[in-house]
């Protein structure tokens, strides 16, 4: 009861489920402005995720490994299926493509001297590449996007690897974005645009349509760089099934597979909620398809979207995948969402910065400004100077080096020596949703929704 | 000055891309000898060598290009030149579709037609067409100019950013926030040096002037007025 009631006048405070204050904010804003909402990171709603499996632990039927002491491999190949020189890892987790544009100069420093720092590999993103990412980046992925900004035959050449990007799980279908107020002269001229223009980026590549054109796409790629460099094919989780299939047969190494939780600086919230797949149903269609094509250990699978933990990369990697993506949970390892940025080495409070843009750390998602309190989405001169890149590679590297702990402790509690042993085997479903998804049985059953008792 | 020869009759399109990627230890023309529509041709040159393609090229015939000068005695398949950077590529006969799409520099001439969406996604190659250019011609086009001295088809220069087209022929139609402007003095003079260059012969008083009419640079000019 509304405790300013004193007369103890009844009020009828009934919510409605289809118009919920939610909806009804939706619906008032929509009205006052006329032009829906963008904003960053991904989907908010709840979807069956790797949080609704578990792992089956060893006991008798299996033999668990020392959780410290006993050897427990992460080393990840990529690329062996055409390329001269595949790219090898020291973990399973790789830094997702976040453009620079989207992500300042420090951030895109900070990601590759920590992706350096465990062994792994970071990715441009639909910006070109920047000289802070190339020097400070041992493994780099050069994606090739649909806009083609700042596409050059010498940062191809100086590439580990190229992405030729279809689409991202936040918005399968839909271009990039970047709001006027993030291009900078800097941005601006690297992506051949005016300063200031708000940039919507092509959602189609300019010179193929369709499966048969990218192979001949991916055949020009090689010739340039020699057949050298593995290249990936990224899609948005969508009709996952047929599109690694066809990614496949286009000549692919590696096909990365985004699920709808993917990130994005900046996206018409209807898009980023309501387009797309979650990545539990995808990573099981995408290896469905390497399994139906004979290519399981000859292309690999880098699955990503809504990857936050080692227990997600443990499930990821047991359904199949043979790396992931982390982008979002790199953003807040970062200090996204955080009340304070470090600068000096003295924390600051950024309170009122989350209070300007009517929000609260915890709820921000206001990449799309450019006036990211924390200094790490923005191409702001006085806010990207809130993430200094000594600070943002160390918070990441502790990041990528406690996921990969609790993914090691995660395999050798399972018995396996190598976190690629994970398997299928391995887990149960605690949802009726998720074991259909990924057609893993209902815990403590063996049950598979829509397929015989028994049958895998 | 020494001239090398390539014969790609059942041989694989690596053989003549290896040999122009290696150091080229003085090599100034390759030519090269049945094509025979092989896709992939000369991609990614970085040295300023002469390419002769003595037939029909498929797609991405040069792709890519730094410093070379590329022949297509033939016609050319989708994405001729594209993302050149620097060097020419011309084409004698006709070119497919996204002829030097996204080509940040350098000049592409086609001497015959070329396809639909042409110059797509430039961003600051040169473009000269002595034919017509097919539908959606300079789509999205960010930076450069296309030159068409023939007729255009429909929704030409789409979504336009900086780029600027030229045409003396027939638009069947402009696309969205593209739009005919006056041709000035610095109009005249840079279509007349691109024809130049291109070897081509036609009035530069004859071409007309299409821009973007940037009402499309920023998202909704009503966005946050509050009603």
């Amino acid at each position: 009861m509304d405790p300013k009631n004193t007369q103890g006048k009844h009020l009828s405070l009934e919510p409605s489920a289809g118009y919920d204050r939610k909806t009804i904010d939706y619906i008032q804003n929509a009205a006052a402005h006329g032009l829906y909402e963008i904003r960053g990171l991904g989907a908010k709603r709840a979807l069956p995720h790797f949080d609704d499996l578990l792992f089956l632990g060893a006991s008798l039927s299996r033999y668990p490994l020392e959780g410290y002491r006993e050897r427990c491999v992460t080393k990840t190949i990529l690329g062996t299926r055409y390329a001269s020189k595949p790219v090898e890892l020291d973990i399973p987790i790789t830094i997702a493509g976040m453009s620079f544009g989207a992500l300042s100069a420090n951030v895109k420093e900070s990601l590759g001297r920590a992706a350096t720092a465990v062994g792994t590999s970071t990715t441009t993103g639909d910006g070109g590449m920047t000289n802070e990412e190339r020097e400070s980046s041992k493994i780099l992925v050069y994606q090739c996007l649909p806009s083609r900004y700042g596409f050059n035959p010498d940062d191809l050449r100086r590439a580990d690897a190229i992405e030729v990007v279809i689409g991202q799980g936040a918005k399968p279908g839909g271009g990039g974005m970047l709001l006027g107020q993030k291009i900078n002269p800097r941005v601006a001229k690297m992506r051949t645009l005016p300063e200031g223009v708000d940039q919507r980026s092509a959602s189609r590549h300019p010179d193929w349509t369709g499966p048969d054109d990218l192979t001949i796409k991916i055949q020009e790629l090689r010739e340039i760089t020699n057949w050298e460099k593995p290249i990936y094919v990224k899609v948005g989780a969508t009709r996952t099934f047929n599109d690694v299939k066809l990614a496949v047969h286009a000549g692919a190494d590696v096909v990365v597979v985004d699920g709808m939780q993917g990130g994005t600086a900046a996206t018409q919230t209807c898009f980023i909620e309501n387009v797309g797949i979650p990545t539990l149903a995808a990573v099981r269609q995408a290896v469905d398809a390497l399994e139906d094509l004979d290519m399981i250990g000859k292309v690999q699978l880098i699955v990503s979207g809504g990857i936050r933990s080692g227990a997600d990369v443990a499930k990821a990697l047991a359904m199949g995948a043979d790396a992931v993506a982390i982008g979002q949970g790199i953003l807040f390892a970062l200090g996204c969402n955080s009340e304070t940025y470090v600068q000096g080495g003295e924390h600051h409070s950024a309170l009122a910065d989350y209070e300007k843009l009517g929000t609260r750390p915890g709820y921000c998602h206001n990449c799309h400004t450019g006036k990211c309190p924390v200094g790490v989405t923005t191409q702001d001169p006085i806010l990207e100077k809130r993430l200094e890149p000594d600070v943002g590679s160390k918070r990441v590297r502790n990041y990528l080096k406690t996921v990969n702990m609790e993914l090691t402790t995660i395999a050798r509690a399972c018995g396996k020596q190598n976190v690629h042993h994970l398997e299928r085997e391995d887990l149960v479903a605690l949802t009726v949703e998720a074991a259909a998804m990924a057609r893993i049985p209902l815990a403590g059953t063996q049950w598979i929704p829509g397929q015989e008792f028994g049958q895998r | 000055m020494s001239e090398i020869t390539v014969d790609l009759a059942g041989k694989p399109v690596r053989e003549v891309n290896r040999l122009l990627h290696d150091p080229l230890n003085g090599v100034t023309t390759v030519n090269v000898l049945n094509p025979d529509g092989a896709h992939n041709i000369a991609v990614g040159v970085n040295e300023a060598v002469k390419v002769e393609i003595h037939g029909n090229a498929g797609y991405y015939a040069g792709g890519m290009n730094k410093f070379a000068d590329i022949v297509i005695h033939g016609s050319a398949g989708t994405g001729v030149g594209e993302n050149m950077m620097s060097g020419s590529i011309r084409v004698k006969g006709f070119a497919s579709n996204a002829a030097g799409a996204s080509a940040h520099g350098g000049l592409l001439v086609i001497e015959g037609d070329a396809g639909l969406r042409c110059a797509v996604s430039l961003k600051g190659g040169d473009i000269v067409v002595d034919g017509n250019v097919g539908s959606f011609s300079a789509f999205m086009a960010q930076a450069g100019r296309l030159v068409v001295c023939g007729d255009a088809g429909d929704a030409l220069g789409d979504s336009l950013y900086e780029a600027v087209l030229y045409v003396k022929g027939k638009i069947k139609s402009l696309g969205a926030d593209a739009q005919e402007e006056p041709m000035t003095e610095a109009d005249f003079t840079g279509v007349a040096e691109l024809l130049a260059k291109a070897g081509l012969k036609h009035d530069p008083k004859s071409f007309k002037r299409i821009a973007s009419a940037r009402s499309l640079y920023h998202w909704n000019a009503d966005a946050d007025q509050e009603y």
